[in-house]
């Protein structure tokens, strides 16, 4: 028998302080190897943002810049425009780069920044103990909503992959989730186009990954890769939402 | 090389580029916009230089992290409002050790305040401004060939110390036109630090980070950080003196206060009056040692800013009570005159009995 | 296609995604603790697992290598 299956060789070998069943555990592991099958390992530069994933740095093995909080989308652009032969990408959370990143999300996008966005929506705030996150969906019960998100108070669930799509220097923009099989394969294939409109130069890439916190929705594992698919797809749909090399423009 | 006319702003951006900036992000506020325009205009075009108006004060600074971080010369600017966003960007780099030079062409506040010259960010440039324990060099030109000397200065510094280089200009000094004599060129290939991160070819990935979960690691590196805060005291502190040697009273001022004060000393010397002025250059290192020296000979100091007392309290500081420190100041972006100086410096002098 | 699985049973934190998802039914949780504290997965080597590796694409630890042959 051969191996089929080991460790990537871009993943550093510490054990994980992500919990049980979390999602960014697998995206890590999904850009390790995306990153290494392209032979990018040598150009890569990354950036983490304050969150859960702010020790990324302590598991992808290249070259790690952190930023300050919401800001990622505007430390790429600095150092892409310093050097553009790096292949730079920004790892951040529903917070990050749906609230207090808004800006430097959409305007980097929007000038076209030939960077990467790997968008982590677990639909809470995780590390700061599971407060409502601008893509909480309505009724969810959080610690900064725990009546359940009331929209005439709270607003309503953000669909930022939309709104980025929606402006022209966006290129690629596709939304999918680490909860089956069949997701967590759909994710690496988007990873991988993500990189690869970076380095075709067209412009700003985006994915959002639909991703489980079972610490914070107060679930096993299984239920909270289950309430993905149950809850979160409803809100948030699967798919490609804009793909200027495929021809496939913004809804 | 021959003198050429020059307003205070585009001077800035014509002597940073000339120290070999490769990266300018900033924000249109007045009274800065002639520094980004004069950069949209001439560096955006120079060969693997990046020009853009960010979309935030915010963004820019942030912009100017990820430049430093590949390496490159990076420069903001900005006027005090857009300078406070700034803050949390500039703990970053100084907690990083980032080299990167900040504008701050100061006007009036606090809030929306003036457009109009003041000094007024004393306090914001040199105790921090963003949280945490750290410094920044902050440099004080007064006159539109200080703007371009201490522009070239502050890069360097950036680079030598790898901190960030903060330059507090006023409104006044970013709007005059004077003559000005650059003493570099452009350099013909941009420099590339050689701590930048490029991608990990040939060597094992690096980490750039300011986050620690172990307390005892973040204070080895305050501690490290303080131990090269001492040597830019020790090395980088400068100022400048104007006849103080047979001075029975010393204005203590900076920037464009100190343009106005010179004027005002000229004119009390010719009647008679013993005046005379230490200016500092760096704010921070501010030259504690030097005006402490001063006090063995002279017992009366007057500290002259337009604002309502902040550098006062480092005259205050290095004074240590071995002297009388007198304030006098215009907040709120008003220009005091040379005339109104050099009546409070003659009703100063009698009053404190000086012959 | 014979198939066949390590699971590294100290970093396992038993979250039983493997479980949940390997179609052959070949790993169940062991009733003893790790040092994580956790009752990590284990491998029932019974000829059953064809080395679709499920298992290691679901596992957030990438605690487990699949051999096929």
């Amino acid at each position: 028998m051969k191996k089929v299956y080991t460790r990537p060789r871009l993943l550093k070998k510490a054990v994980f302080h992500y919990c049980p069943g979390c999602g960014h555990s697998i995206v890590h592991r999904l850009i390790a190897e995306v990153i290494d099958e392209m032979k990018l390992g040598e150009r890569a530069i990354g950036i983490p943002p304050p969150g859960c994933s702010v020790f990324a740095y302590n598991y992808l093995d290249v070259d790690m810049a952190e930023s300050a909080h919401g800001r990622g989308a505007a430390v790429a652009t600095g150092l892409k425009r310093a050097y553009p032969e790096a292949v730079v990408f920004t790892y951040q959370g529903d917070g990050d780069l749906a609230a207090i990143g808004t800006a430097e999300t959409i305007h980097a996008a929007n000038r076209g920044e030939k960077i990467t966005a790997i968008f982590i929506n677990n639909a809470v705030y995780g590390m700061t103990g599971g407060q409502m996150a601008p893509t909480t969906i309505e009724n969810q019960t959080t610690t900064t909503t725990p009546y359940g998100r009331d929209a005439v108070i709270e607003g309503y669930p953000i669909r930022m992959s939309e709104i980025v799509a929606m402006v022209k220097g966006a290129a690629y923009v596709e939304r999918v989730a680490v909860n089956s099989p069949a997701n967590i394969r759909k994710t690496k294939r988007a990873i991988r186009k993500a990189f690869q409109t970076q380095l075709d130069g067209l412009g700003f890439a985006l994915v959002e990954v639909l991703s489980p916190c079972p610490t914070n929705w107060k679930m096993t594992p299984l239920e909270s890769w289950q309430w993905v698919d149950k809850v979160m797809t409803g809100e948030f749909p699967l798919g490609v939402i804009k793909d200027v090399a495929g021809g496939k423009d913004a809804a | 090389m021959a003198k050429t006319l020059m307003y205070g702003n585009s001077a800035i951006g014509e002597a940073a580029i000339r120290a070999g900036c490769q990266c300018y992000f900033g924000y249109p506020i007045t009274p800065q916009n002639e520094l980004t325009e004069y950069m949209a205009a001439n560096l955006g075009r120079r060969k693997g230089c990046a020009f853009i108006q960010a979309e935030s004060e915010i963004a820019a600074i942030n912009m100017v992290f990820g430049a430093s971080v590949a390496g490159a010369r990076a420069m903001t600017s900005s006027s005090s409002p857009g300078i406070s966003l700034k803050q949390e960007g500039i703990s970053y780099l100084a907690a990083c050790e980032l080299p990167a030079v900040i504008v701050n062409m100061s006007r009036g506040g606090p809030g929306l305040g003036s457009i109009s010259a003041s000094q007024s960010d004393y306090f914001q440039a040199t105790r921090g401004g963003g949280h945490g324990d750290y410094r920044t060099i902050v440099l004080a030109p007064s006159s539109v060939q200080e703007l371009a000397d201490l522009t070239h200065r502050a890069f360097d510094l950036s680079e030598k110390y790898r901190i960030p280089v903060l330059i507090l200009g006023d409104g006044m000094l970013g709007q005059m036109m004077e003559p000005i004599e650059f003493k570099h060129e452009a350099p013909e290939e941009l420099s590339v630090r050689s701590d930048a991160m490029r991608g990990a070819k040939g060597r094992p990935s690096k980490i750039i980070k300011t986050f620690t979960s172990n307390p005892a690691d973040l204070e080895r590196i305050n501690w490290s950080l303080y131990r090269r805060y001492g040597l830019i005291k020790k090395e980088e502190t400068s100022f400048d003196t104007f006849l103080v040697d047979d001075a029975e009273l010393v204005v203590v001022a900076f920037g464009i206060a100190a343009r106005i004060a010179r004027g005002a000393i000229k004119t009390v010397r010719d009647m008679g009056l013993k005046v005379g002025m230490l200016r500092p250059i760096t704010l921070w290192p501010f030259p504690t040692e030097e005006v402490r020296g001063l006090t063995n000979r002279i017992n009366q100091f007057l500290t002259f800013e337009m604002n309502m007392g902040q550098m006062l309290e480092d005259v205050q500081l290095a004074v240590a009570g071995e002297a009388e420190v007198s304030f006098y100041g215009r907040p709120g972006g008003v220009i005091p005159t040379p005339s109104e100086v050099a009546r409070v410096l003659t009703r100063l002098y009698y009053q404190k009995g000086l012959k | 296609m014979q198939g066949r699985i390590e699971i590294q049973q100290e970093i396992c934190k038993g979250c039983e995604l493997c479980i949940s998802f390997c179609p052959k039914n070949v790993i169940y949780v062991s009733d003893r603790l790790n040092a994580g504290g956790y009752l990590p997965a284990v491998f029932n080597d019974n000829g059953e697992c064809t080395g679709c590796a499920v298992c290691a694409l679901v596992c957030p630890e990438v605690a487990i290598e699949v051999y096929r042959g």
